[in-house]
């Protein structure tokens, strides 16, 4: 317990106490940070229109990501449940696989299928479909694409465990009684998991608001989301204390959410004994 | 490491012995950040073959990267950084570079005089330039239609070009490019004058493929884009490859951009320090990283032991130090940085 404890307090709360005590001094001039005086201008600056635009550009994106990674995560992990205890290990393997490999080298491996001279604009020319290249790289939809794709896999994990502690009887009863397969999943199997869909979707969502390597890349830079925002303030702008500021605001978001689905997660559970 | 240190101590003469007794005390090995490719590869080795300096190389991708890693430590665990003048000036003020001993540097003699007397360091105080050159347009001449002359053919690209053309988003130079195109000083900050910039490079981008700071130069070969805004050494990388592949100072200029060395002032091993840069600064060195990198150098003796052939397939390289001169270095900003960096976010976000 000791070591466990040291070690998140060393390499978490310190730092992010470090990040909070920052926000609140004014940067120096050649970078770092002037303590000379305390003071909440990074704070009222992050609330300027600017950088509040960005941040709900980023909530924005971060929500359809998680969404759509929701619509393939769901039947995916579904279909897997349905699928025979030996081939279920293997799908969930291969759901993983991707995790072993660098997230940089997956995300240029989208450069090279996407861009206009890439393989997908390619064979679509090539077969007739499109006359000319897609625009389909350097845009928002490549960015939230990509965010989709690394993410989803934490999706399907999620609602996996979740269909997997469901208990069948509860299905077969609504069979028995007459609901049809759909009134089924609608009714009693979406209901029941619906603590694995918010996990999923809380967790692909805070990680993309924070990503700043996707739109970079499958952005082409051409737009901002607040994890660019910081990374410019601390390398670009030499703003180490506001960049900090952006950070313990985009921090609060986060916890929040995360508190706000472990509260539902804790109450779904609560629900769920009740009804056995 | 020492061990071996030692042995080739005690074959050499007396005091040959000494000398390398107390490097191998001194210890340890010179740490020097450089952006990666930016230099021979096994220009270690055969630094530690003449001079027994053990060499560990970390690589950084931006200037940005290199200074927040030492702003915090005062360059604590490095000797010799390699940074853009802008950098230096920086360095140099928060008092983590080093005032230089010029008498432990002899091959200094080997830069062009233009080299000694640059605006950010006259009589290179702190910093010695390491490469230099300008920044403009890279393009597939057989692409485009007509030639590209001036700023605006990136800033306000023909039909043909429009979703074909790249800029550099890195903070000054992304101004620069506007700056340049207005008539303006590529160190401007008057709030006005910045906020035209950025009304042109807001519009600009609509006409974008990408901001690119790295791979332009590859967009170019594989045929992404036909018209990038680039430093003219990595432009050479494209054409490397693909010899259609031009570059062209715009006619209302371009900036002059200088990649220094610095030593940094806390380092432990400042004499090897001075070492590396003396080799550096060798001729048949300056040559050979000329070779390797296809950057232009200050140094004259490396650049007239080139090889002429390297002018005639790139250009840009035989432009004259009195040319370069003609154009206006970037400066630290100072206090400005922060009105500056506002205006940069905003086109960065701007839809």
């Amino acid at each position: 317990m000791l070591p466990g404890l040291l070690w998140l307090g060393l390499l978490m709360v310190v730092p992010c106490a470090i990040i909070l005590v920052t926000a609140f001094y004014e940067r120096g001039i050649y970078g770092g940070v002037d303590w000379s005086v305390a003071t909440l201008a990074n704070f009222v600056r992050a609330g300027e229109w600017l950088y509040l635009s960005i941040f709900l550009d980023s909530a924005r994106i971060a929500g359809l990501a998680a969404i759509l990674a929701l619509l393939i995560g769901y039947p995916a992990a579904y279909a897997i449940t349905k699928s025979s205890a030996r081939h279920q290990t293997a799908l969930l393997f291969l759901a993983m696989l991707p995790f072993w490999t660098n997230y940089l080298i997956r995300t240029y491996a989208w450069i090279v299928l996407l861009n206009p001279a890439g393989l997908i604009n390619n064979f679509l020319q090539l077969t007739g479909v499109t006359s000319g290249p897609l625009p389909i790289l350097y845009n928002e939809f490549a960015v939230i694409l990509g965010l989709v794709y690394n993410y989803v896999p934490f999706v399907i994990l999620a609602i996996y465990s979740a269909l997997q502690r469901l208990d069948p009887s509860y299905a077969e009863a609504s069979r028995d009684l007459g609901a049809t397969a759909l009134t089924t999943f609608w009714r009693i199997t979406l209901p029941l998991t619906a603590p694995g869909v918010a996990a999923g979707a809380v967790f692909v969502f805070v990680l993309s608001i924070g990503n700043f390597v996707t739109p970079d890349l499958l952005g082409g830079g051409k737009l901002q989301m607040v994890g660019n925002l910081i990374y410019d303030q601390f390398l670009t702008a030499r703003d180490w204390p506001f960049g900090s500021a952006l950070s313990v605001i985009l921090i609060a978001v986060m916890l929040l959410l995360l508190f706000a689905q472990a509260l539902a997660a804790n109450r779904a559970r609560g629900e769920g004994r009740s009804h056995a | 490491m020492k061990a071996l240190k030692w042995m080739s101590a005690a074959v050499s003469t007396g005091a040959a012995m000494l000398l390398a007794a107390g490097l191998a005390q001194a210890a340890d090995k010179l740490v020097i950040s450089n952006w990666d490719g930016y230099m021979p590869k096994d220009l270690p080795e055969k630094f530690k073959a003449e001079t027994g300096i053990e060499v560990e190389v970390a690589v950084h991708a931006t200037n940005e990267e290199i200074m927040g890693k030492v702003v915090a430590s005062k360059g604590e665990g490095y000797d010799v950084l390699f940074v853009s003048s802008p950098f230096a000036e920086a360095l140099n003020k928060l008092g983590i570079a080093a005032k230089l001993d010029h008498a432990k540097i002899p091959n200094i003699a080997n830069l062009y005089p233009e080299a000694t007397q640059l605006k950010h360091d006259p009589g290179n105080v702190f910093s010695v330039p390491y490469t230099w050159g300008t920044t403009g347009l890279c393009y597939r001449s057989d692409v485009v239609k007509s030639e590209p002359a001036s700023w605006n053919d990136l800033l306000k690209p023909a039909d043909d070009l429009k979703g074909k053309t790249t800029m550099l988003s890195t903070d000054r130079w992304l101004m620069a490019a506007g700056e340049l195109a207005m008539g303006m000083s590529v160190n401007e900050t008057d709030p006005a004058k910045l906020d035209q910039v950025k009304t042109q490079l807001i519009e600009t981008k609509k006409t974008l493929l990408a901001y690119d700071d790295t791979t332009f130069y590859s967009k170019l070969v594989s045929g992404e884009a036909s018209l990038v805004h680039a430093w003219d050494g990595w432009c050479n990388y494209g054409i490397a490859q693909k010899p259609e592949i031009k570059y062209v100072i715009p006619k209302e200029g371009s900036d002059l951009w200088v990649d220094t060395m610095v030593v940094v002032e806390g380092s432990k091993n400042k004499d090897a320090a001075y070492k590396f840069l003396d080799y550096i600064l060798k001729a048949d060195n300056g040559k050979w990283v000329v070779e390797n990198i296809m950057y232009k150098s200050p140094n004259k003796a490396g650049m007239d032991a080139l090889d002429k052939a390297m002018f005639t397939q790139y250009p840009n390289m035989a432009i004259t130090p009195a040319d370069l001169l003609k154009y206006e270095q970037l400066r630290d900003l100072g206090d400005g940085m922060k009105a500056f960096s506002k205006v940069v976010t905003e086109i960065l976000s701007a839809k």
